[in-house]
């Protein structure tokens, strides 16, 4: 394969038409949230440019991320893997397993210096030496520092690799590091979820293949045109919150009704997704439409913030399981206690001055009178 | 403020200018109304049917007290800043602790063992009183900078990325990691700036009762005046 195939190519190849063609780069533009104009540039790109070398390590994670990324409808995952990028290694993905894995894996990284993208899911740990993670015989930390050292850019899947996720959660054992603390020298953008939504996957892939460039990234180095949102900015649930209307009970007449969730601890006001507008699984439905809060899973830390079920959540830092209002009205109790008892106290010594100040008045005017 | 200039008995000092004044009963005023709307944010009201989602705004309109009253009370937190750089000297004392001076230290510990019933006559003070001092600087100072910090931090959410809110306060959501805790820490300064109610009116009426000066109408017509019968 001496020289790379164009997606045009590829696709031609498997027999998909011209008409084809157009139709997918009309969807993959809508997909992006581009206007009709971009769609001769995304076809453009794809007859004229190089598929690009993506190579995909996993290091602790559950998979996830990659069962979400082949649900991707628009543009299928299909089309992605077979036509956009060539995807030359991903151990759970590829033909090849064993020693031909890890020798597809050098040679990606050897004939492509600086121009594949490292597409990482999971997260590497660092404690003894990283050995509670291996890959290929050897820490994982060091296949990804390794594929990292040449890549162009690295995509950082789910809420494993780019915030830790439960592997990380307190007390983290294995001190599970999210990839961006690991890799320093590299442009990293984040995909977080607990997976990601597959089109957002799809998406934020064909955008780098297309304008061969990151899509803007918000302050945390996530896509801003997909975690530019709260949930809780687009929801449909969202009038029944301003209107005061909510679920009380899991069971009650307000929950058939699909009244809002937050009391029953949604954490959609403070997750930052777009489950509410692409939705999941073609746009079927998404977990606040099914019934349940959001868990807030595309957020730093998800799992140290206390329950899903509540929007008061306990606060660890405590150490014991309390949230603000207990500490609060404890700490109001003690100081509302204090100042009765202070009062009190008060009121009581200022009445004993008073009245030893008659006593010795009264005794002073009787000495007065015996002499 | 301390002991060098003891005013005569039965004597007035003008302490606190109008804005000052205005500032102190709007800012309770507001306090009020962020805490009361605050706490049905947090723990919203029963589910009530007025009608049809579209013709009810219960939620909105509590958080709009919310975040009207915020909005009021940061400007009138800028302009008591303002103040307390052209104001008279008291405006200013809220805002420092001079713990370089020893006679302060002095003052602390006295006005201490008032309150602990060490000492049976309270000090003298045109101002704060030294403890008052550090609750003010404390409490007003740095934990209305703190509530005013973080609640706009998470007004610049609801006013979305690239508003002004965002630009001037978002980056402090990315600073903590996470919405959530910035939520439970905003609660939690609720329960602060509570505890400082509490003490705050306690302590003012009583002193108005026990101490040698008048509190609560000092900070209605703005002078102090000293009630002692007995030389100072």
């Amino acid at each position: 394969m001496s020289q790379i195939e164009t997606f045009y190519d590829v696709m031609r190849r498997q027999g998909i038409t011209r008409r084809s063609f157009m139709k997918y780069c009309s969807l993959t533009a809508a997909a992006l949230g581009l206007g009709p104009a971009y769609v001769p540039k995304i076809a453009e790109a794809m007859e004229t440019k190089p598929r690009t070398p993506v190579i995909w390590v996993h290091g602790l994670e559950c998979t996830c991320c990659s069962e979400s990324f082949i649900r991707s409808a628009h543009p299928l995952a299909k089309d992605v893997v077979l036509s956009m990028i060539s995807l030359d290694y991903d151990d759970t993905l590829m033909a090849a397993a064993g020693k031909q894995a890890e020798a597809a894996l050098q040679d990606t990284i050897e004939k492509y210096k600086g121009n594949y993208i490292l597409a990482v899911e999971g997260n590497p740990p660092l404690n003894e030496d990283g050995m509670f993670c291996i890959v290929g015989g050897k820490p994982f930390v060091e296949q990804l520092r390794h594929a990292a050292k040449d890549a162009k850019a690295i995509i950082s899947w789910g809420a494993c690799a780019s915030y830790g996720c439960v592997q990380a959660a307190k007390p983290n054992p294995t001190r599970a590091t999210p990839v961006h603390k690991v890799i320093t020298d590299k442009p990293i953008i984040k995909v977080p979820g607990c997976p990601p939504i597959a089109e957002v996957m799809t998406g934020v892939i064909t955008y780098m293949l297309t304008f061969d460039r990151l899509p803007e990234l918000d302050r945390q180095g996530r896509p801003a045109m997909f975690y530019g949102q709260r949930i809780h900015d687009k929801c449909y649930r969202r009038p029944h919150f301003d209107a005061g209307q909510f679920v009380e009970h899991w069971d009650d007449e307000n929950a058939r009704k699909g009244y809002c969730l937050y009391k029953m601890g949604c954490k959609g006001p403070t997750t930052y997704n777009a489950c509410s507008t692409i939705r999941w699984n073609e746009g079927t439905s998404f977990p606040i439409q099914s019934g349940h809060g959001c868990i807030g899973c595309s957020e730093d830390g998800f799992w140290d913030q206390g329950s899903f079920y509540n929007r008061v959540t306990d606060l660890t830092q405590f150490g014991v399981e309390a949230n603000a209002d207990k500490i609060g009205l404890t700490a109001a109790g003690v100081v509302g206690g204090g100042v009765a008892l202070h009062a009190a106290v008060s009121a009581l010594k200022t009445a004993q001055r008073k009245s030893q100040k008659t006593k010795t008045k009264d005794a002073a005017s009787k000495s007065k009178e015996e002499v | 403020m301390s002991h060098h200039t003891l005013p005569r008995p039965g004597a007035s000092v003008f302490v606190y200018e109008w804005p000052v004044r205005l500032w102190h009963w709007a800012n309770a005023l507001f306090i009020l109304v962020l805490i009361v709307s605050g706490w049905f944010i947090a723990r919203p009201l029963p589910t009530m049917q007025i009608g049809e989602a579209t013709h009810q705004f219960v939620m909105g309109y509590i958080r709009f007290a919310h975040f009207a009253a915020g909005q009021l009370l940061t400007v009138g937190f800028l302009g008591r800043i303002y103040w307390a750089f052209v104001g008279n000297h008291h405006a200013r004392q809220a805002f420092y602790l001079p713990l370089w001076q020893k006679s302060w230290w002095r003052d602390v510990l006295h006005e201490a063992r008032w309150y602990a019933f060490l000492e049976s006559r309270p000090g003298i003070h045109v101002g704060h009183n030294p403890l008052a001092q550090i609750a003010m600087f404390l409490f007003m100072v740095v934990g209305m900078t703190f509530m005013i910090v973080t609640g706009f931090a998470l007004y610049a959410e609801g006013a979305q990325r690239g508003s002004l809110p965002d630009q001037l306060f978002g980056w402090l959501h990315d600073a903590l990691g996470n919405s959530q805790l910035m939520h439970s820490l905003h609660h939690l300064g609720m329960y602060f700036v509570v505890i400082f109610m509490t003490a705050h009116i306690y302590l003012a009426i009583r002193e108005d009762i026990m101490s040698r000066q008048t509190m609560v109408s000092t900070m209605i017509n703005g002078y102090r005046s000293f009630k002692d019968d007995d030389a100072a």
